[in-house]
């Protein structure tokens, strides 16, 4: 018997591959179901091949920009018809967060992040920190140089992704934000003390980095919520992750106006 | 949807009917986005949630009919002022519901 729908959704996620279901919600074949992964072929039918065709189509577009929502035909998969609806439901797979520096920071850093649904990578050089007992919720951990690992996985990184750089120590320090810059991360990170910031912007020019790229850079890393624990400053960069992505100055509601959400 | 997955499996393992309750569209505000889902079992228990708690319980009762019957249904769910009892959201926008039964 051929695996269920929901039994090659649910393998399919948990590989962490990026998939679509789509489902019939309004219209002939009302709960008809095509399961979509991209450069594979779709699993299932809406009911007509034609259909199956313009809305695998749509589905993948859908899938790459991590949409999810209704979208009508018609029977045969005409635009601008409405005798069909179907509900996209993308399942992108999780955003990668990758911490550089095994330090007290990145434990609680790490913990904040799988909450929200990171996978996790901590990396550090120096193997009596980087060790599995202190980093359980870690994904992965990579005992290595930064750029190293940034030379290995920085072109699967994307706009979702981000790199904290908790070192503070400009021997790992540099060399991570050269590499990180030289991504298409979104968020780029760095801890330090503002004179520790200071001096790094200085070796970053020495290392060639533009004005661009200071830009790019959160230096210090983290909103200004008075944060002093490892589990505060966690939130604080976890905040400012969420408010670089929605394009938000992260003023409380209280003294905002307007929708709470915004498409 | 990804949260239900393993208590989906394991509904289905024990050979548990269920109806799957998913969030299509919103207006206005809302809190929580399409592709927000719960599940019902035959038994009445529950996983996930389609809001912040306003509508779970009438959703409850919508999905033991889908499972009940086996049919399909859209259901919406928004702001009401007149009852002071009705279900509604709270925060003035509308959820819009895809509830079948899990037989896929």
């Amino acid at each position: 018997m051929a695996p269920s729908i929901l039994a090659l959704l649910t393998e399919t996620i948990r590989a962490e591959e990026p998939v679509a279901l789509v489902t019939v919600v309004e219209g002939p074949g009302q709960g008809a179901k095509l399961l979509i992964r991209p450069d594979v072929d779709a699993v299932g039918s809406l009911g007509h091949p034609d259909l199956d065709r313009v809305v695998t189509r749509d589905a993948v577009g859908e899938l790459a920009a991590g949409r999810t929502g209704v979208r009508h035909y018609g029977e045969t998969g005409e635009a601008r018809e409405e005798a069909v609806s179907v509900f996209i439901e993308s399942f992108a797979p999780p955003p990668r967060m990758l911490i550089f520096g095994a330090v007290d920071f990145t434990a609680a850093l790490a913990r904040i992040a799988k909450v929200l649904g990171y996978r996790v990578t901590v990396c550090d050089a120096r193997e009596v920190f980087a060790t599995r007992q202190r980093f359980p919720m870690a994904d992965e951990l990579v005992v290595d140089w930064p750029n190293r690992l940034l030379d290995e996985v920085g072109p699967t990184l994307g706009p979702r992704d981000a790199v904290c750089i908790l070192t503070h120590d400009v021997k790992f320090d540099i060399p991570a934000v050269v590499g990180a810059l030289a991504t298409d991360v979104g968020y780029i990170g760095v801890m330090g003390s503002r004179r520790t910031h200071d001096d790094r912007t200085q070796r970053l020019r020495d290392a060639g980095v533009d004005d661009a790229g200071l830009d790019r850079l959160r230096s210090p890393i983290g909103l200004d919520l008075g944060a002093r624990t490892p589990e505060e400053t966690a939130v604080s960069i976890c905040a400012e992750i969420i408010a670089l992505r929605t394009g938000r100055e992260a003023p409380s509601l209280k003294f905002s106006t307007g929708p709470i959400h915004r498409d | 949807m990804k949260e239900l997955l393993n208590d989906l499996e394991r509904w289905q393992k024990q050979g548990k009917a269920v109806a799957i309750a998913r969030v299509v569209d919103t207006d206005g505000s809302g809190p929580r986005m399409p592709g927000a889902a719960m599940a019902v079992n035959e038994d009445g228990d529950v996983v996930g949630s389609v809001s912040g708690g306003c509508v779970e319980g009438a959703v409850v009762v919508e999905a033991l009919e889908v499972i009940s019957t086996g049919d399909r249904r859209n259901v919406s769910f928004g702001y009401s002022d007149d009852e002071a009892f009705a279900v509604g959201l709270t925060c003035g926008g509308t959820i819009h519901l895809f509830i079948e039964p899990l037989d896929w």
